[in-house]
């Protein structure tokens, strides 16, 4: 068995695909060298001008705006262009063009344009870089129709998610996670992918769901396995893509441990976890036994000084916390 | 030229009406006084060349050669209109005569235009990518953000700015720090030009320069129109609380149509008699697209959620 890094594996889904597929092409800044001279601030694009050259892989100014709404106009004649737009937050810089255009333009035409897109963007928390660098914008996106909302956990679901992303024909924002990308993790050296819309039971359990988003992923495993201390046997469920949102795999885990909590990085007012909450109300209402629990960031913008901005970030001690107090009813 | 022009036109004036029967859903914007600046930098286009509109479209799209009864129908949001309803008078797109979209967001269609140039490059079609936009949008962040990538990636994208001099009621003097808006192509190190946008000729032969350099891989130009429009900014302005009488009435004396009419009669290339008889048959057309249009059912609700994705 191979175990790669998330970048690696993010990587390798670009290069493979850029094999596979002429029409893709790679925007962005710092795609071509980067600090380390190899591709990508974070080594994502590492060697792939070398082999796709500079045509393919295309350093951007710093433009946001004019090089997402460029990369839409060559996505509906002919490329699938894959933009790297660095921080999520960064992506408020070109928040018309995706939310107006990319997400509308197959829509408003009656279905004459298609527009094969994906802007990788990543959710950078926890490193002190304040409060316009760290935020997790993934409802945003959840809320605009026409998107595709993709938040991958392990190297598996990197390379899978990102290949399949490539694949499709509609935009799709794909949030990667800063801390999960020196992460290794189970890659097959064989041809895979991994479809949209369909959850991963990360582990399974009887007792509690715990459906974890992107970075809360390994801190919901690890608190299973202290929950099993307490005798409580959690459930922890992986979206993988927020939309489309696989329900059924969400609402089947529901019916069978009868609690739900539902873990994300991202502010907890109108967040990932008040669309799933709902969702089970709507849907699975009488097989639960508890209120359901959210585990998010708080209402606060995230602070650079280390002792405050820890408090802001959710970790699997909220989430321990989160599951007892179901149980404690 | 003169034909599409008259029929742009006709056809406004007529969807100015359906309006006022309340036949059209949202905001209608004419370009009546604009004819000829859509209609010179499309004669030089082909069905395959692309161009990207604005708020301000129908004549963009009547010239670029979208039918006049599938734009009407889309105009009054019915399921045979070329966007089956959902874009309406603001997003018309036809891609079988390389009309992309209409982008109603000011700005927003410049730096499309440059990934439509992108793409062109990189599949080494021989195409080109127009966007048309007004003076406003030359304020936007947009248009610097394109003509900065289009230049430093020498796309094939023609820039068409139809300086109107007006956004919404806000006059140029009062947005705008440069006497023309083509100086701007200065500061990308591209070409820029201005021309009268009332004298068709003069557009076709600026476009087509433009065009040609274009197409031989010498990147993009910026084109300024200045032209005027005669009506309001909307269907539901009259447009005089901003501008004076005697300044519109002035205007209209310079209207494109009648000016490129006395100019093929004194140059004897038509005679008024042929004249009249295109007149005729373009005021027939236009009927008969409004009443296909007027008779269209429109989208059955049952398919409000196709093509989402
Ligand atoms: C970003 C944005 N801001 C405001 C508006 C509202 N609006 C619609 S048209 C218009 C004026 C545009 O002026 P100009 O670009 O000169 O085009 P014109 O209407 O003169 O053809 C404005 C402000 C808009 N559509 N988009």
């Amino acid at each position: 068995m191979r175990e790669i890094t998330y970048v690696e594996a993010l990587n390798e889904a670009l290069r493979e695909e850029m094999r596979r597929d002429e029409r893709v092409i790679i925007l962005g800044e710092d795609v071509q060298l980067g600090y380390s001279g190899r591709g990508g601030l974070f080594l994502v694009t590492a060697e792939l001008m070398k082999e796709f050259g500079p045509e393919r892989v295309r350093d951007t100014p710093i433009s946001e705006d004019g090089f997402v709404g460029a990369a839409i106009g060559a996505a509906a004649t002919g490329l699938k262009p894959v933009v790297e737009v660095m921080y999520a937050d960064f992506l408020l810089c070109c928040m018309n063009q995706i939310v107006n255009v990319a997400a509308k333009l197959r829509y408003s035409t009656g279905g004459q344009l298609k527009v094969p897109l994906v802007i990788r963007a990543m959710i950078g928390q926890g490193r002190g870089v304040g409060s316009d660098h760290s935020q997790v914008p993934l409802a945003w996106f959840m809320n605009v129709p026409g998107l595709k909302v993709v938040a991958p956990a392990t190297p598996y679901d990197a390379k899978g998610l990102l290949k399949s992303s490539i694949r499709e024909e509609c935009p799709i924002m794909f949030f990667e996670s800063f801390l999960l990308y020196r992460t290794k993790g189970f890659v097959p050296t064989e041809e895979y992918t991994v479809p949209l819309g369909k959850a991963d039971v990360k582990k399974e359990g009887t007792d509690v769901t715990i459906v974890a988003v992107s970075t809360m992923v390994p801190r919901a495993l690890s608190a299973a396995e202290k929950l099993k201390e307490l005798n409580i046997n959690a459930e922890v469920v992986d979206p993988r893509t927020l939309v489309p949102l696989d329900k059924e795999t969400i609402i089947k885990s529901v019916m069978k441990t009868n609690r739900l909590v539902v873990a994300e990085s991202g502010v907890k007012t109108c967040g990932v976890g008040a669309e799933i909450a709902s969702m089970v109300m709507e849907e699975a209402f009488d097989y639960l036994d508890a209120p359901i629990k959210r585990v998010a960031a708080p209402h606060i913008p995230a602070p650079a000084a280390p002792t405050l901005e820890q408090i802001t970030i959710p970790n699997e001690n909220d989430i321990i916390k989160a599951v007892r107090e179901l149980f404690e009813r | 030229m003169y034909t599409k022009m008259l029929e742009i036109r006709r056809f406004e004036e007529k969807i100015g009406e359906e309006y006022g029967k309340g036949l059209v859903p949202g905001l209608v914007h004419l370009s009546i006084g604009q004819e000829g600046v859509a209609v010179g930098v499309c004669a030089n286009l082909k069905d395959d060349d692309y161009a990207i509109g604005t708020h301000r479209g129908h004549g963009i799209a009547i010239a670029k050669g979208v039918p006049l009864d599938k734009l009407a129908a889309e105009i009054l949001g019915k399921e045979s209109g070329c966007c089956k309803g959902r874009g309406g008078s603001m997003r018309v797109a036809y891609i079988n005569k390389g009309l992309l979209y209409s982008c109603p967001i000011v700005g927003t269609g410049l730096p499309l235009a440059v990934g439509v140039g992108l793409s062109i490059k990189l599949r080494r079609t021989n195409q080109v990518a127009v966007s048309f936009f007004g003076d406003g949008a030359s304020n936007t962040g947009d248009f610097h953000e394109a003509l900065n990538l289009a230049a430093i990636w020498k796309l094939p994208v023609i820039f068409v700015c139809e300086n109107n001099m007006y956004a919404i009621s806000v006059h140029i003097k009062k947005s705008t720090s440069v006497e023309n808006i083509s100086e701007r192509a200065r500061g990308y190190n591209i070409p820029g030009i201005t021309v009268d946008g009332n004298d068709v000729i003069a557009i076709y032969n600026a476009a087509r320069e433009a065009i040609q350099r274009a197409r031989n891989g010498g990147g993009p130009t910026l084109i300024e129109c200045k032209t005027y429009r005669t009506v309001g900014h909307g269907t539901t302005d009259p447009g005089v609380a901003y501008r004076s009488i005697e300044e519109i009435d002035e205007w209209k004396k310079k209207c494109p149509i009648n000016r490129l009419r006395s100019y093929l009669i004194a140059n004897r290339i038509l005679s008024e008699e042929s004249l009249q008889r295109i007149e005729g048959e373009v005021e027939a057309r236009v009927k008969e697209a409004i009443k296909f249009a007027e008779e269209s059912p429109y989208p059955s609700p049952d398919q409000v959620a196709e093509y989402v994705y």
